[in-house]
């Protein structure tokens, strides 16, 4: 006991917060997108944090779920344009079962904001540059995403994080 | 209903003695207080087990998912207007034949003392499509406010809605009670066993069991036909049926769909409208 209290008491002072985004881009126009924002040297905030998937209509709400357990303070799924996905569908199926997830969530008393989803094409990095600034901004308007994180010791472990 | 009793007898006898079919799935009284479980009646004799009255809830429907029920051969299966609504369902991701199946329909004013809350909203009390029907078409309109519990829950505030279901999931012990009696419920390894990635974590804590309630009723999502054995048997009484009766008024609203109404429809997340679907809330 007495060791755990020296340790905490040893430690820097917190950190100072700032938001995690995860984000699922659409290989085929998100991802692109936001090479196109690198490549173009867009400035946006580094607290995004983005895994690949093979098509927005890819993103299980099991995803969503385990990021924010995890403890992602806000996450986005962005894939292609309706209209344009490589698959031809899948962003018509993703955007049926997105939307009724974040109900969901709602439903449940999870901020909805908190869970963002868009559509990006391989050709729009300024858009890209300038969402990520927004949904940025909107995450540390919401501050830490607490519901889940107090459910867990995951936050203590996350020393490293941004 | 001793009258429904001796018709479902007869009918059931006459369809194992002329080896139509292999098995009847149906009703009957067991143990101390004769409570209505599932009886599987193999033999002509073992008819006399079978019964019906205004306690059958159960939904046998989710029987036919059971390799142990399906290898005994041609089932024929009693069902009330809701679990007809799960026989489509589950006829519509071919999980059934129809051909495989033969249903005997029971007109159906309700189950419970007093009638259970989905009963009063029931707008399926004569079962369609049957092979044989027992009783008397039954005309009781439904009434209104199906999902005023729904509204109301979504009057309150986000943090209020926060509190209610962290401390009524907080509950749940991981049974999985509401799993294993769903219809729907059917895949083989079911994602909170899946543990490469463990994708829900199974101690029964609120961050898994959060987790876990939400991602069941999701599963549901234009499926559920809302039989609500899941709430009936939840041993924490846990209002889960409240969740899927929201996806329900979604799915109502928002594709103007209702799970299992026939047998050749599409699930909502199976298909999509460019009619109807929009870009709200997407940025």
């Amino acid at each position: 006991m007495e060791s755990t209290q020296q340790v905490e008491s040893t430690s820097a002072a917190p950190e100072e917060w700032s938001p995690s985004i995860v984000a699922f881009l659409c290989n085929w126009c998100s991802y692109a997108g936001a090479d196109l924002a690198g490549m173009s040297r867009f400035k946006y905030p580094a607290n995004i944090r983005i895994v690949k998937v093979p098509c927005s209509g890819k993103v299980d709400p099991m995803f969503v779920l385990k990021a924010f357990e995890s403890g992602a303070d806000l996450v986005l799924v962005s894939g292609c344009h309706p209209g344009d996905c490589h698959y031809a569908t899948g962003n018509y199926h993703a955007r049926r079962k997105l939307p009724t997830f974040r109900t969901l969530l709602e439903f449940v008393g999870i901020d909805p904001r908190r869970f963002q989803i868009s559509w990006v094409s391989a050709a729009e990095g300024a858009k890209w540059a300038k969402m990520v600034a927004d949904i940025t901004e909107l995450a540390e308007e919401l501050g830490p995403f607490e519901y889940f994180d107090r459910l867990s010791d995951k936050r203590k472990n996350r020393q490293c994080r941004n | 209903m001793q009258e429904l009793t001796a018709q479902l007898r007869e009918k059931a006898k006459e369809l194992l003695d002329a080896k139509t079919v292999d098995l009847v799935i149906g009703y009957g009284p067991t143990g101390d207080n004769g409570e209505m479980t599932a009886v599987f009646a193999r033999k002509p004799e073992d008819v006399e087990k079978l019964g019906l009255n205004g306690q059958c809830f159960r939904n046998l429907a989710v029987y036919l998912n059971k390799p142990e029920v399906r290898k005994q051969g041609k089932p024929a299966i009693v069902v009330k207007g809701c679990d007809r609504r799960a026989l489509n369902v589950l006829i519509r991701e071919r999980r059934l034949a129809r051909e495989d199946l033969h249903i005997i329909g029971v007109n159906c004013d309700g189950v419970g003392e007093p009638l259970m809350g989905k009963c009063k909203f029931c707008s399926v009390h004569n079962p369609e499509e049957c092979d044989d029907v027992l009783g008397d078409q039954i005309e009781m309109p439904a009434e209104d406010g199906q999902f005023d519990d729904v509204g109301e829950m979504e009057q309150l505030s986000g943090d209020e809605r926060w509190k209610f279901w962290s401390e009524k999931l907080g509950e749940c012990i991981r049974c999985y009670a509401c799993r294993q009696v769903c219809p729907m419920c059917y895949c083989k390894r079911c994602v909170v066993e899946k543990n490469i990635p463990q994708w829900v974590e199974t101690s029964p804590h609120l961050r898994g069991n959060l987790s876990w309630n939400v991602i069941r009723a999701f599963h549901l999502t234009g499926r559920c036909i809302g039989c609500g054995e899941c709430e009936r048997v939840c041993p924490m009484a846990i209002p889960i049926g409240l969740i899927n009766k929201k996806l329900t008024k979604l799915v109502k609203e928002e594709f103007q769909f209702a799970a299992g109404m026939t047998d050749d429809e599409k699930g909502p997340f199976s298909t999509f409208d460019l009619d109807i679907d929009t870009d709200k809330g997407i940025l």
